[in-house]
């Protein structure tokens, strides 16, 4: 795809791709991105409201690691962006841009949220968390299986297909609030099964969220050795680079597909599974609040590797949950911090440029090695 | 290589996670214990406060009280503003540093919530409130974890049944004020008859509305008998959003209601969007819980407030003098809870403030009363009867009379509206 640029004329600037970089020195340019980005940040908070901006990072720091209720909320937090991340990592490694995360994780919360309702009072436990947990993994599948069937069989546009059945989810999600609510008109369904607890996923250890925790962790280990060491992995991958060779070395390419947002689908049911059973209790339209496309972004920044993906998302609760605490400990509307965020997260998707190529600059047919 | 450092870096990580683990495990634990022995210590406040409510013995005062609210949104919501501008004027007025009152903007109505209120409840707060319906579940969740906190919840239906000592709900008998606001919508329109601009039977004003829920449905159906207590041919179609919170969608529906004939507009949603489209279309309208003049100078009319400043007030000073608070407070004209803004004179209709004041009079004497049944009729006939839902329950059951003495007894029985009665001449789109 990125092909040394032709160069007829003699150009004081030459920009090359890279062959493939020490592992030590890419580390180096992402901590010098994050760096400069610390120092942009710090010139806009200093230019726009006047505060040190030390005193900004470190109550950052405190919004993630301020008190054990912190650490374990930051924890909660990065386990769920990681699980939707997990999920849609074999589609984008297969090149199927699926934007629909949003809806299907909100779809399995649905799903869940429905058993809990209809037999939260009715199942004996260990027969009820199975069917909530399957019921929406089922759900999210047939979500995601929807615009891959499509797109296999009538070659329709997976973006444009994912990105609408997300606002049909969300369409659907306040249907059924409408239903659901308590009381009525309120817009608002409140704890589900409050006094019985009916279907809400059990305390380990006396941590509420520890469970969520674990699911991820071995998710997360799952995913690695499904997508680096499994036929179906290595086969998705294939399609992923090129069709054409997929079709050459017969590969059923319909099926990958089809296989693979079964599995991303189901994926976003456990993470929706979890969000309801696990940590909400309650379902409302922005329950998945946005984790969906945040979770693009990680999938990609960790470049489809599960294992890099613990960072990134937890690069991002960490901003999140900075954000949030700025806006309390300093009273400054959220919307700085979300300037802040958005750019560190400039920069460490900018620094991706400088691993991938090399630039060179040439002065006076000197040439000068970057 | 690679690989091996990814490895190394991933076992790492889980063995700091899990060291995490350990430690807290070992924290809760001793936070039990303490919880147990009912002295739990606030962290860092320093001073013991007794976990028993009944004498309750707080020693907290202006030098140390920490108080913590939660918002939905924050101040590009008209309705969040009006909470955080009445929590900045008492922390003002009570000389509070920014230390001592803390706030978390952008919470949502799920466990964030409770979180939110544990957070708060770590930093030392003694009391904490919260501003949006469906935070209920989640305060009350947080106030039965933390006992020794005083957790205040604004439009929830609860605390008069749920029996917590630490739980309590709090509104305002905004339907006064609506009325109040009615009145001057009223003037309006008999004003544009007298000028010939529209005739009697075109007497029809819009109504944006968030939810068909009791509170907006108490809130359009006051607001519509005030407008008729001047002007008696006067009608009103109803829109809802389904949402309290939509630019564009309130906007849309302020335009299709003119479209259709509408000749003033008000609203019960918290953003700017109906108020901008009645300046497009020059329309007059009458806004809540901030005053709209300034981006509507040529239409704005007055708007109905809840000032939350006299429950703030109430509140962190019980607190600070160990004293009860009450379950389920209701603000009201009388106590300056229920307020206009200033009427735009270059669009309201002469003798508005004398017509509004002379009515706020009536109000405050009792003589007049806004759901007196000889004002409206239901299909019909005049209401003699009805049970409303006032204890929330499961079913929704309607448990309590409200109709007594010829009048709808609206946020006597609890603080949050239950007048969700649908009279004659709304007309619900």
């Amino acid at each position: 795809m990125n092909k040394e640029m032709k160069q007829h004329h003699e150009q004081h600037l030459r920009i090359s791709k890279r062959d493939h970089m020490v592992f030590w020195k890419s580390w180096l340019i992402h901590v010098t991105a994050i760096l400069l980005a610390l120092l942009v940040c710090a010139f806009i908070i200093v230019l726009i409201t006047g505060y040190n901006p030390l005193e900004v990072y470190s109550s950052m720091w405190e919004g993630t690691f301020g008190s054990a209720r912190k650490v374990w909320l930051t924890m909660q937090e990065t386990a769920m962006l990681l699980c939707i991340s997990l999920a849609v990592t074999p589609a984008y490694k297969m090149r199927f841009w699926n934007i629909g995360a949003e809806g299907q994780t909100l779809i399995g919360c649905l799903a869940t949220a429905a058993c809990m309702i209809y037999f939260g009072n009715r199942m004996p436990v260990y027969l009820l968390i199975p069917v909530m947990f399957l019921a929406s993994m089922a759900a999210s599948a047939i979500w995601a299986m929807i615009p891959a069937v499509c797109r296999a069989k009538w070659g329709t546009n997976e973006t444009l297909f994912t990105l609408m059945m997300n606002y049909v989810a969300t369409q659907l999600v306040s249907y059924f609030i409408t239903f659901w609510e308590n009381p009525v008109g309120s817009n608002s369904v409140g704890i589900i099964n409050s006094i019985s607890k009916g279907g809400w996923l059990p305390e380990l250890f006396g941590q509420k969220y520890l469970l969520n925790i674990i699911i991820v962790a071995i998710l997360t280990v799952l995913m690695f050795v499904y997508l680096r060491y499994s036929k179906q992995g290595y086969e998705l991958t294939v399609v992923g680079e090129s069709e054409n060779t997929a079709r050459y070395i017969g590969l059923n390419i319909k099926k990958v597909i089809i296989r693979t947002l079964v599995i991303s689908g189901a994926l976003c049911g456990v993470a929706g599974f979890m969000l309801v059973a696990g940590t909400d209790h309650t379902i409302s339209t922005d329950t998945v609040g946005g984790m969906g496309f945040t979770a693009i972004m990680i999938s990609w920044l960790a470049k489809f590797n599960p294992i890099v993906m613990v960072l990134a998302s937890f690069l991002l609760t960490f901003l999140s949950r900075g954000a949030g605490e700025i806006a309390t400990a300093l009273r400054l509307n959220q919307s700085v911090s979300d300037i802040l965020t958005g750019i560190i997260l400039f920069f460490i998707i900018g620094c991706e440029f400088f691993i991938q190529y090399k630039v060179s600059f040439r002065f006076h047919k000197k040439e000068v090695k970057g | 290589m690679k690989k091996f450092l990814c490895v190394l870096l991933a076992v790492t990580m889980m063995f700091a996670l899990l060291a995490g683990c350990t430690n807290d495990a070992a924290d809760d634990a001793a936070n039990d214990t303490t919880e147990n022995n009912d002295d739990a210590t606030t962290e860092n406040n320093g001073d013991a406060t007794t976990g028993d409510n009944e004498d309750a013995e707080v020693d907290a005062d202006a030098s140390d009280i920490m108080v913590g609210f939660i918002f939905l949104h924050d101040e590009n919501s008209t309705y969040d503003k009006n909470f955080m501008d009445a929590a900045k004027a008492v922390q003002e007025k009570l000389n509070l540093t920014d230390d001592q009152v803390l706030f978390k903007t952008n919470i949502p109505e799920d466990s964030e919530c409770y979180e939110a209120a544990a957070e708060l409840v770590d930093a030392g707060c003694d009391l904490i409130f919260a501003d949006s319906f469906g935070h209920e579940d989640f305060i009350i969740q947080a106030a039965e974890e933390f006992p020794e906190v005083q957790f205040c919840h604004a439009t929830g239906t609860q605390a008069h049944t749920r029996g917590l000592a630490n739980f309590h709900n709090a509104f305002a008998s905004i339907y006064e004020g609506r009325y109040l606001a009615g009145i001057a919508a009223g003037m309006k329109i008999n004003e544009m008859i007298e000028n010939g601009e529209i005739t009697e039977d075109q007497a029809k004003m819009g109504y944006v509305g968030a939810y068909p829920y009791a509170e907006v449905k108490s809130g359009y159906t006051s607001f519509y008998l005030g407008a008729k207590s001047v002007c008696p041919s006067v009608t009103m179609d109803v829109m809802f959003t389904n949402s309290w919170f939509d630019i564009a969608l309130e906007k849309e529906a302020a335009n299709s209601l003119i479209s259709n004939g509408c000749i003033l507009i008000s609203q019960h949603a918290d953003s700017e969007g109906a108020p901008k489209a009645c300046e497009e279309n020059g329309v007059p309208n009458v806004a809540y819980n901030i005053s709209t003049i300034s981006m509507g100078p040529n239409t704005a009319l007055i708007s109905s407030k809840i000032n939350w400043e006299p429950y703030f007030e109430l509140i962190i000073n019980a607190v600070m003098n160990g004293e009860e608070i009450p379950t389920d407070y209701c603000m009201s004209l009388e106590d300056g809870g229920v307020v206009l803004t200033e009427l735009n004179e270059a669009v309201a209709a002469e003798g508005t403030q004398e017509a509004i004041d002379a009515a706020m009079e009536d109000l405050l004497a009792g003589e007049i009363h806004v759901f007196d049944t000889a004002n409206f009729t239901v299909n019909g006939e005049t209401l003699t009867t009805y049970m409303a839902d006032v204890d929330t329950d499961e079913s929704f059951t309607p448990d309590t009379e409200a109709i007594s003495d010829g009048y709808f007894h609206e946020s006597e029985y609890r603080s949050a509206p239950y007048f969700d009665i649908d009279i004659d001449g709304i007309t619900l789109k």
